[in-house]
């Protein structure tokens, strides 16, 4: 098989690095050479995070290119934008709801862009649109949006079946916080894509 | 057993695998999780250092002692620890010494890009550069070997693309290296000039028998494939170029210095065009050159910035320039910024209010100089806050300026170099304030414990350095401690000791928002009364990411979600247009 490549974008704070450890690792337990790469430290504060997974039989560059990403999930409208250059005209975008305004448009000094969704949309055929805010929210803890987001995402990539996930789950988060984890999982993976 | 651990994750590991008895490090992006990691194997004695200087001093210590060591730091950290590096380079290393720096093309984090590479030739030590976690880790247990065997420090060069990757790793056991034990041998461990030139000569036929060893070393290898073109590489950039050329013979370089002499000949003579890809300087490409040999490097490849995949093929013809899609909506950028609560924020609406100079120095804090608040005028490198304002002061009295000038100062920054710069303005006649923004921690690096603190790294009970007595003990007459959500207070107090005409100092103290024990405490969070929120933007104005500005209602809006209730907006506005909810 080709390398598949994944991106994860979002801001600082939305739980993007858990999310995509636990995609290396499932893919690491389905038996993949894999690598993922991020950078932590300004973007801490505020900023936008954008993690890039690649796995297959032999990996070299943690880094994808323009037109090269098979899968796209964004935690933030704006990220999807700010990322589509790296997805294949095929390729899948998962945008997530979520609004987080950027400080120049909190500020007054931007505008927020006008339907990034629907620019996406006009690029991008294969894009789904997920509210994990409220799913999340209706388990009971925001913060499992992005294993919400990691359920849905699972579907759509084929290669790592679902039970690698689940061991992924199981063995990388903490006891007390993996029932709820595990039911946004599931609520994600059998959301229908729309 | 395999695991997927980040290039940080796998130095720590390997150090742990080789037998290190003690660790090392100032914080510092992108190489801070080695030592956080290295903290978790118990067997080993994990230290945060002050700065990178005392860091390696501590290292070599240890070293002295007959055991093995390891100190981390970022590229920049390097330039704080340079003269202790050269000095250890003379005396070798009786117990396993690795310097580990972290390199950060694209200044991800950073001031600047420089290539540590040239360090490793200009202390004639050998530098070991990984290419993957796995190789992160295998090069700190060899990094060890060549250190005890060819008795010198040896530098490990990461980058922020190794340190913050994540790949999969073979996982070993802990080798039970003993601790040689301390002799006295002042000819080798007392550098006096006299000692200095016989060492001076050791060096370099220790120099000749490690080329030999580059020469042999099975990590510097050649893949024949087409031999129409060859690439000569090494770290990160073997990944990308073996992607965009995946057919070319390739020489990949993991002992960069001293390089593989007869290893490059040999390559060169058996394809047809070299090009050498490298990140940043021309370094293997201007030694390879001085060799005689012809290669086509930096012509093609930029120097600055990081490289990529993308960047590789492009350059080196494999694809054409990616026309990027016509969006017509754009992302709005975002730029990082002070947290909401931050307990530096008033300080800065302080320095903006008062129409301050102010020199700032590293750290979260050096966000203060972003708009709306516009508080910073300069940010030199760690500690020089205080040490520019000793001389910009100087320099506006000569050219009869009246301004005024603050030099502002994380506490972590303090301990690492701003105690020295103060010395310094006291003995000096310096008349400028200083203003200590004390969030005891250090914060920006993902809040590593100080000697502030009172923790170690290790997590056990230290004692906690006092700034206010240390900088009374120093000779300051003029000490004043504020808390940072009092806006009034600070305001005032900046305005009154910046105008006076002697030293002072202000420690402006409030714990870090984020801290576990700040994020447990019960707050009343704020919200806007828009019957009363004239829209005059005053609250906008202190830069809290919780608050934004409806400009078609003209209206302020308090998010819920991210108030963390400090009340600063409460308190900068006029119109008691800001309420509790």
């Amino acid at each position: 098989m080709e390398n598949k490549r994944i991106i994860i974008a979002g801001v600082g704070g939305q739980g993007i690095l858990l999310a995509s450890d636990l995609l290396s690792d499932a893919a690491m337990r389905a038996g993949f050479d894999v690598k993922k790469s991020e950078v932590h430290g300004m973007s801490q504060r505020g900023g936008d995070v954008v993690s890039h997974i690649v796995f297959g039989e032999k990996v070299y560059s943690p880094l994808i290119s323009y037109n090269e990403a098979d899968v796209i999930l964004a935690f933030e409208q704006i990220e999807s934008l700010r990322n589509i250059d790296f997805l294949k005209d095929d390729g899948v975008m998962i945008i997530n709801t979520t609004k987080i305004l950027p400080l120049p448009v909190a500020a007054g000094l931007m505008d927020y862009p006008e339907d990034p969704i629907g620019e996406v949309k006009k690029f991008i055929k294969k894009t789904y649109v997920v509210d994990a805010e409220k799913i999340a929210k209706e388990l009971g803890n925001i913060k499992v949006m992005n294993v919400v987001l990691l359920g849905f995402l699972s579907k759509n990539i084929k290669e790592i079946e679902k039970k690698y996930w689940d061991e992924s789950l199981k063995e990388r988060l903490p006891e007390k916080v993996f029932e709820i984890n595990f039911k946004a999982f599931n609520r994600g993976y059998n959301l229908e894509e729309k | 057993m395999k695991e997927l651990l980040s290039g940080n994750e796998a130095v720590a590991r390997g150090a742990f695998e080789a037998g290190v008895y003690f660790a090392s490090a100032y914080p510092g992006t992108p190489s801070t999780e080695i030592l956080e990691n290295m903290a978790k194997y118990r067997e080993v004695h994990s230290q945060w250092s002050v700065n990178e200087k005392t860091a390696l001093e501590t290292a070599i210590g240890a070293s002295f002692g007959g055991m093995r060591a390891i100190v981390t730091m970022k590229h920049v950290g390097l330039n704080v620890a340079a003269d202790p590096l050269f000095s250890v380079g003379y005396i070798g290393a009786k117990g396993g010494l690795v310097i580990v720096t972290a390199d950060d093309p694209g200044m991800h984090s950073s001031q600047n890009e420089q290539d540590n590479r040239n360090y490793a030739r200009a202390a004639k030590v050998p530098m070991l550069e990984p290419s993957d976690s796995q190789e992160a880790k295998d090069f700190t247990k060899i990094a060890f070997t060549i250190s005890e065997e060819f008795d010198t420090p040896v530098i490990l060069r990461l980058t922020t693309r190794i340190s913050h990757s994540k790949s999969v790793v073979q996982l070993g056991d802990r080798e039970i290296v003993p601790i040689k034990g301390y002799e006295k041998d002042i000819k080798k461990n007392l550098i006096l000039p006299a000692h200095a030139r016989l060492l001076h000569k050791k060096v370099e036929e220790r120099f000749g028998k490690l080329k030999e060893l580059s020469n042999d070393f099975k990590y510097n290898f050649i893949e024949y494939k087409d031999k129409k073109v060859g690439i000569i590489t090494s770290g990160i950039s073997y990944q990308y170029a073996k992607e965009a050329m995946p057919d070319a013979s390739f020489l990949k370089i993991s002992l960069t210095w001293p390089l593989p002499e007869e290893l490059i000949r040999e390559f060169a003579k058996n394809v047809q065009v070299i090009y050498v890809v490298e990140e940043n300087d021309p370094f293997l490409e201007t030694e390879i050159k001085a060799m005689g040999i012809d290669v086509v490097g930096k012509e093609l490849i930029p120097e600055v910035g990081e490289l990529n995949p993308y960047i590789v093929k492009v350059s080196l013809g494999v694809i054409k320039p990616y026309t990027p899609k016509q969006v017509e909506v754009k992302a709005t950028p975002r730029p990082p910024a002070l947290c909401p609560g931050c307990p530096h924020t008033s300080v800065f609406y302080a320095i903006n209010k008062n129409k301050l100079i102010a020199t700032g120095d590293i750290g979260c804090y050096t966000l203060g100089a972003l708009p709306p608040l516009n508080a910073m005028d300069t940010c030199v490198d760690m500690g020089a806050s205080i040490t520019n304002a000793i001389g910009l002061e100087y320099a506006l009295k000569k050219a009869g300026d009246n301004r005024k000038i603050v030099a502002v100062i994380g506490d972590s920054t303090f301990y690492h170099s701003g105690i020295t710069g103060l010395i310094d303005m006291i003995y000096n006649g310096a008349k400028g304030t200083v203003i200590i923004l004390d969030n005891s921690i250090t914060a920006m690096t993902g809040h590593q414990d100080n000697p502030g603190t009172g923790k170690t790294l290790m997590g056990d009970e230290a004692p906690k350095v006092d700034i206010e007595n240390l900088v009374r003990g120093l000779g300051v007459k003029n000490v004043r401690v504020i808390d940072t959500y009092n806006l009034e207070e600070v305001i005032k107090t900046v305005k009154e000791e910046s105008e006076r005409d002697e030293l002072s100092v202000i420690i402006a103290r409030r714990p870090c928002m984020l801290l576990p024990d700040m994020k447990k405490k019960k707050f009343d969070k704020y919200e806007v009364d828009e019957t009363k929120c004239t829209g005059c933007q005053m609250c906008v104005k202190i830069g809290c990411p919780a608050i934004s500005f409806d400009k078609n209602k003209k209206k302020a809006n308090i998010n819920y979600d991210l108030c963390v209730g400090c009340s600063l907006c409460f308190q900068v506005c006029k119109f008691n247009a800001i309420k509790k909810v």
